[in-house]
């Protein structure tokens, strides 16, 4: 019996969609908020997108919940797999919870909520001006939470992969490793 | 452990020289601070002398104060109630939902421009009416216009010259007349549309004022055409000049205690006027009138039959954002579009978390 060595290519292939998907809603979130001639372009990808990521993670969420995972490698120590393990928790929850604080602010704003065209969602939270200030500043928060845990792991692959040389980034390379 | 087995079975890399692994390490560093510093560019951090919507939102609260729970422009206002009733006319031109014969609600708002919510009734001011159409299949249309006839500043960079051009001096407490001058030298457009403003009369009240949508937008019909279009509400009220005499003394609030008698005696009617531009008439400047002559459309009619102090209107907790807009309405080429929808979501925000005083109009100024 071999030992799986790397994500499934479903695993895989959400992860680096959504990491796609998460850097450009980054980039745009802080872009948008600066911005005077790109404002209105920029919010109208960041509000949709939002929205797909949101419905992204509940799938790679059921699909992580349903697929066996690689173990991690001997190099990495307790304490590190601790703080993997945790950083996972975290990014799931924040895929979970910016979106959702999102569209969550833009309900208490009282502002439609639209997709394209003439396409909206509902609003999920009343119309409540202190609720919305609260919720707008949360969102910001946490983007940049996420933009922070975005650098420790992307350091700490890099550190693994390029220093250790444990193959690390083999585990969730895009393409298929041999074994 | 089976971990460890694997890892055992694979082939050990040789081991780094200690100046090969520094090396890594610098290589690294330098990716991480990479994408940490695209991330601050695209902030706008590593620019601080561009113009943003917060440096926009300070310029206002330099200008005239802030006044915790208003908006940072349009401050003093009243909330009104009532529908529109489209004749169907604007079909042709536009898909929008709300332009099929029949009413849609509405929501909206009178106000004077500037910062100051408790600001003296003049008859020379500014007077903003935002309208909020709520859509049968629940999209929305929001428009915010004023009384000019034209917008006197072209550009955002306009717009906030004129802003830093109007804030008092720290020492006088009153704007330097020199740099409204030196503004007015720099922009010759500025100069010209106040020609077209000053030679505009202003009318005796709210209720028979023309509010105009100043900015180009753009109407896409069920065709797909899409055509540039601006758009005025007409008063059907009787045409009257104002006050000879001016403002009434002692009463700060004259124009809107007028606005809300007229409300309660009868309600209030505006034409809803499409003009539709021609091949090279200018939309993305709205400092520029477009010739006579041009197609006007009356696609219906807007009737406000109630009025409430913001205390109690949901007007005072919406933000009318000139772009938030049905399918059928786009935006055009004009920048000030964009830079608008920024600085009011800014303002609407900081207000947003602010304790909301009592507003000039009073709940019993509006039962009078």
């Amino acid at each position: 019996m071999t030992t799986q060595r790397q994500f499934t290519g479903s695993m895989r292939f959400l992860h680096w969609l959504m990491a796609a998907m998460i850097l450009t809603m980054l980039g745009i979130g802080v872009a948008m908020v600066a911005s005077l001639a790109n404002y209105h372009t920029l919010v109208s990808i960041h509000r949709p997108l939002g929205i797909l990521v949101l419905l992204v993670v509940v799938i790679r969420y059921v699909n992580r919940r349903f697929s066996a995972v690689p173990p991690f490698p001997a190099t990495m120590s307790n304490q590190e797999r601790f703080i993997a393990a945790a950083s996972e928790l975290g990014f799931y929850t924040l895929l979970f919870v910016l979106p959702l604080v999102g569209w969550g602010m833009l309900s208490a704003a009282r502002y439609p909520i639209v997709m394209f065209g003439s396409v909206h969602l509902f609003p999920i939270l009343p119309h409540n001006l202190m609720l919305y200030a609260v919720l707008r500043k949360t969102h910001t928060v946490l983007a940049y939470l996420m933009f922070l845990m975005f650098l420790s792991h992307f350091g700490a692959i890099l550190f693994h992969t390029l220093v250790v040389r444990d193959g690390m980034f083999n585990r969730m390379a895009p393409w298929k490793v041999r074994a | 452990m089976p971990t460890d087995m694997t890892t055992l079975t694979e082939k050990q890399p040789p081991l780094l020289t200690t100046g090969r692994t520094l090396g890594r390490l610098a290589a690294i560093g330098l990716l991480i601070l990479g994408v940490a510093t695209a991330f601050l560019y695209l902030g706008g951090w590593l620019t601080p002398r561009a113009l943003t919507p917060a440096r926009f939102v300070d310029a206002f609260e330099r200008a005239d104060g802030v006044h915790s729970g208003f908006r940072r422009n349009h401050a003093k206002g009243v909330g009104v109630r009532g529908f529109f009733e489209s004749n169907g006319q604007g079909m042709r031109l536009s898909k929008a939902a709300v332009f099929r014969p029949g009413r849609t609600p509405v929501i909206g708002r009178f106000s004077f421009g500037g910062g100051d919510p408790y600001v003296a009734d003049a008859p020379g001011a500014v007077r903003g009416l935002g309208v909020w159409f709520s859509l049968p299949d629940g999209e929305e249309w929001r428009t915010a216009m004023i009384n000019l006839p034209v917008f006197p500043l072209q550009t955002p960079q306009a717009f906030y010259e004129s802003l830093v051009a109007s804030a008092p001096d720290p020492r006088t407490h009153q704007p330097d007349p020199k740099n409204m001058e030196a503004f007015l030298a720099r922009h010759p457009g500025t100069v010209r549309a106040f020609g077209i403003i000053k030679s505009h009369t202003v009318s005796s009240g709210f209720d028979n004022t023309t509010f105009n949508s100043l900015n180009a937008f753009r109407f896409v019909n069920a065709g797909g055409a899409s055509i540039p279009v601006r758009w005025s509400f007409v008063p059907i009220q009787p045409q009257a000049m104002a006050r000879p005499g001016g403002p009434i003394p002692g009463n700060r609030n004259y124009l809107f205690d007028a606005l809300i008698a007229s409300i309660h005696q009868h309600p209030l009617q505006w034409r809803l006027i499409i003009t539709v531009a021609q091949p090279g008439d200018v939309t993305n400047d709205a400092s520029i009138p477009w010739p006579d002559g041009r197609e006007q459309v009356n696609v219906g009619t807007l009737t406000l039959d109630s009025v409430e102090s913001e205390a109690a209107s949901p007007a005072r907790d919406v933000n009318f954002d000139p772009l938030v807009l049905p399918a059928g309405i786009a935006p055009s080429d004009d920048p000030l579009l964009s830079a608008r929808s920024a600085v009011y979501s800014l303002s609407f925000t900081r207000r947003a978390g602010e304790t909301k005083e009592a507003s000039a109009i009073t709940p019993s100024e509006v039962r009078k």
